[in-house]
């Protein structure tokens, strides 16, 4: 982000009191990692080569190319990488547990083992949970209930404005204080113009980032999937991609206007492209996502009206898909997110307009990110840069860097096992994943957390 | 007493009719000579026929029907089976959650035919993956109305000999349509020419990637047409952002005799029902010579008992 812009009081990347699962890991004493023969992938330093990473009380200790069988410690666990890749833990800046509120569909420690299996150590929380993270009690909350069962990082966003509702902003200073990592309304577009200016202004006082998922309610209107021959064809009501590119142009002219940093929280449309670019040429604290979702199936993954693909913003062409996937190469789409969203059979099994919109997402994203890289399409330093480092970096986390002296969040990745997506094998409360039964190549063959290993795939 | 129709073998492998895309242009021949030989059947004063004399067929509309249910109604009980209606008033529907649940239950009652109406497109499909039963597609939102494209076939083949380059114009909400759509694959499956007549309001996205000629103005749609099918306008669609008023729909839209001129003499004038009189269609051309309308309804009777004769047929047991 530019200079002129920033005046903040809280510097990012300032260590905030830190909570969480992890913190109980730094205090046990567990045995050194060791990993050599490895592809290290670490977007931070710009460095992908073969090389060896060392682990020791929770942080990275050393990494680099001279790291060889005989480097580390006596009694460390040492790796033979050979053909394999080590790279920083994911960072996914959009989950929704379920936890409080909808325990039957997602609790934060289910997340957390699914979050593990995917090689995701650190999740950002959405605060639509009931009650809505809204108050500085409520982050406390959320950030105590993971210290107590959750496998991995867990830090919340919070509300934007009081329950959700779009019109009085929340106390932005005091919540980021508390650990909420950026502000959001979570599924529910800011409608009114005013409130999102205002909600810039202020939060430009703090540094405090506002992660917006910009589509017109009005332009979606009874709208369930992508407008187009497909739902001319299924005879269901279009949502056109205008309906992203209309605010979403209103929400960049008003950073110009108001200056707060501002994340496009998941693009669908190609279209939206044009506009991103140019405000980020223009030199505006902007920075955009987008679901792996949107960035791997299209409109014809419906079928045979199938919900679970029924997600917002909705699968769009495949001109929007490549579109997608073109900016994510070139970095204009900063990070990936999963948009993890548990929903139950009650929620999902019905006729397609009238089942909830989302899918689960954290045990699958590397792998079907993978697809990205398999196709020659995306680098995967790239991939990992979006999916980790950039993150980390926009949400001023400690993570997303093998540099020594980071939180040893780490992954040990085998890019090419294939497997197939399993419903009963995945840990999340919820089954609504759109890869049923989908081959997948690249699998997490451990994940560590603070240096502790929370998923082994060997131990399965 | 036992009653004779002629009821030609035809080939029809599926187990559900859930709309007109999942038919070759062999079966739809087929399923139209079968109904031919029903038509005959209706029109005699003994009409009960035994081939589906034990068999149970459940009626299920979650939307209001009352033309289309006694249709199907008719239909069962003219092959004998035993039909129960059930109407499940979408105000006392839980949403989809009662769908299902309705799914299940139906199913332990050992049913062998289910017709089904909802409002959400792509909902019998689901409701066809839960029972065990032959399932038919009685309209789905916006989606399919398999057996209407059916009976208007039926219709036009009968007074024109075939469908074959016959120039059919259909106007009016195909936006909201599932008549339109079905009409549309029918008759471009068998080689009729669709035009599409509607305020760009109405037409939903890249109709035309459906092979349909597209038109905004009745009077130039329906010229040398030989068939023109008006569609139903609900009235709640008449005011607001659609259509402004049904004044300046009718101007534009609505059939009257001088605007059928435009058409062939001998055009065929059709209307799924029930007719908005005045706002979609004037009486006089409703109830006129080149009308068809009540024709289709008598066609209807005939075109469902082909259906259910065919998928009965497929039935374990048969």
């Amino acid at each position: 982000m530019s200079e002129e812009t920033k005046s903040s009081n809280v510097k990012p990347g300032d260590v905030k009191p830190v909570w969480g699962a992890p913190e109980r890991f730094e205090r046990e004493r567990v045995a050194p990692i060791g990993f050599y023969n490895a592809r290290i992938v670490d977007p931070a330093a710009d460095r992908d080569e073969r090389g060896g990473l060392l682990i020791q009380a929770g942080k990275i200790a050393d990494v680099g190319a001279h790291l060889g069988p005989d480097s580390f410690p006596a009694g460390a666990d040492v790796i033979d990488a050979r053909g394999s890749v080590v790279a920083p833990g994911l960072i996914d800046m959009r989950v929704f547990t379920g936890e409080p509120g909808f325990e039957h569909r997602e609790t934060i420690a289910s997340a957390s083992r699914a979050a593990a299996a995917g090689g995701v150590t650190t999740m950002i929380c959405m605060p639509d949970t009931d009650p809505v993270i809204e108050d500085v009690a409520m982050v406390d909350y959320v950030q105590r209930l993971a210290r107590g069962t959750s496998l991995v990082r867990v830090r919340p966003m919070a509300a934007l404005t009081r329950g959700l509702q779009g019109s009085a902003i929340t106390e932005i200073g005091l919540l980021s204080a508390a650990g909420a990592v950026a502000f959001t309304n979570g599924r529910r577009p800011i409608t009114n113009a005013q409130t999102m200016r205002r909600a810039l202004t202020y939060a430009r006082d703090f540094d405090a980032l506002i992660v917006h998922h910009p589509e017109d309610p009005d332009l979606v209107g009874e709208g369930v999937m992508h407008e187009g021959e497909m739902s001319t064809r299924l005879g269901l009501t279009g949502i056109p991609a205008e309906a992203e590119t209309v605010m979403l142009s209103r929400d960049l002219k008003l950073v110009g206007l108001a200056g707060g940093r501002y994340h496009a929280a998941q693009l669908s449309a190609a279209r939206s492209l044009t506009t991103l670019r140019r405000a980020k040429e223009r030199g505006l604290p902007v920075t955009a996502g987008v679901s792996i979702n949107n960035l791997t199936l299209n409109e014809n993954d419906i079928g045979a009206y199938r919900t679970f693909v029924k997600l917002s913003p909705p699968l769009r062409s495949e001109e929007d898909r490549r579109g997608l996937v073109e900016a994510l190469a070139d970095g204009l789409i900063d990070v990936i997110v999963s948009s993890h969203d548990p929903q139950d059979v009650e929620t999902k099994r019905h006729p397609f307009a009238e089942a909830e919109n989302g899918a689960i997402g954290l045990e699958t994203l590397l792998a079907a990110a993978l697809r990205l890289y398999h196709s020659d399409d995306v680098p995967l330093i790239r991939l990992i840069d979006a999916l980790s480092t950039r993150p980390a970096r926009m949400l001023g986390l400690n993570g997303g860097s093998l540099q020594p002296g980071r939180p040893a969040d780490v992954i040990h990745l085998d890019a090419d096992m294939p497997w197939i997506v399993d419903l009963g094998a995945l840990s999340s409360r919820s089954k609504n994943t759109p890869f049923e039964d989908a081959r997948m190549q690249g699998r997490v063959l451990r994940t560590i957390v603070a240096g502790r290993t929370v998923y082994d795939y060997r131990s399965l | 007493m036992t009653v004779s129709v002629d009821t030609p073998s035809i080939a029809f492998p599926h187990r559900h009719l859930l709309g007109i895309d999942q038919l070759s242009p062999f079966e739809i021949e087929g399923l139209l000579d079968l109904a031919d030989g029903f038509v005959a059947l209706n029109r005699q004063v003994e009409k009960k026929l035994s081939t589906l004399r034990g068999r149970t067929q459940i009626n299920l509309f979650f939307e209001a029907s009352t033309r289309t249910q006694s249709s199907f109604e008719l239909a069962g009980k003219r092959l004998g089976a035993d039909v129960m209606n059930m109407s499940v008033g979408s105000s006392s529907v839980k949403k989809g959650e009662t769908l299902l649940d309705t799914a299940v239950t139906l199913h332990a009652m050992h049913p062998d035919l289910i017709v089904v109406r909802h409002h959400s497109a792509g909902a019998v499909e689901l409701l066809a993956k839960k029972v065990g039963c032959s399932v038919v597609n009685a309209g789905d939102g916006a989606h399919e109305h398999p057996t209407q494209a059916l009976l208007d076939a039926l219709t036009i083949r009968r007074h024109k000999g075939t469908l074959q380059g016959l120039v059919v114009a259909i106007c009016g909400d195909v936006l909201h349509s599932r008549v339109a759509r079905s009409n549309i694959g029918l008759l471009n499956a068998m080689g009729a020419r669709v035009r599409v007549i509607a305020p760009s309001t109405l037409l939903p996205t890249a109709i035309d990637r459906l092979g349909v000629e597209v038109f905004r103005d009745i009077r130039s749609g329906i010229e040398n047409a030989d068939v023109v099918m008006m569609l139903r306008l609900q009235r709640e669609r008449m005011q607001g952002a659609l259509v402004p008023s049904v004044r300046e729909y009718f101007h534009y839209f609505g059939l009257d005799a001088e605007k059928l001129k435009l058409a062939k003499p001998d055009a065929l004038v059709m209307h799924p029902g029930p007719m908005n009189r005045g706002v979609e269609i004037d009486s006089d051309v409703a109830d006129g010579p080149q009308s068809v309308i009540r024709e289709q309804v008598e066609m209807g009777v005939a075109v469902r008992m082909a259906v259910l004769d065919a998928l009965a047929r497929n039935l374990p047991n048969a």
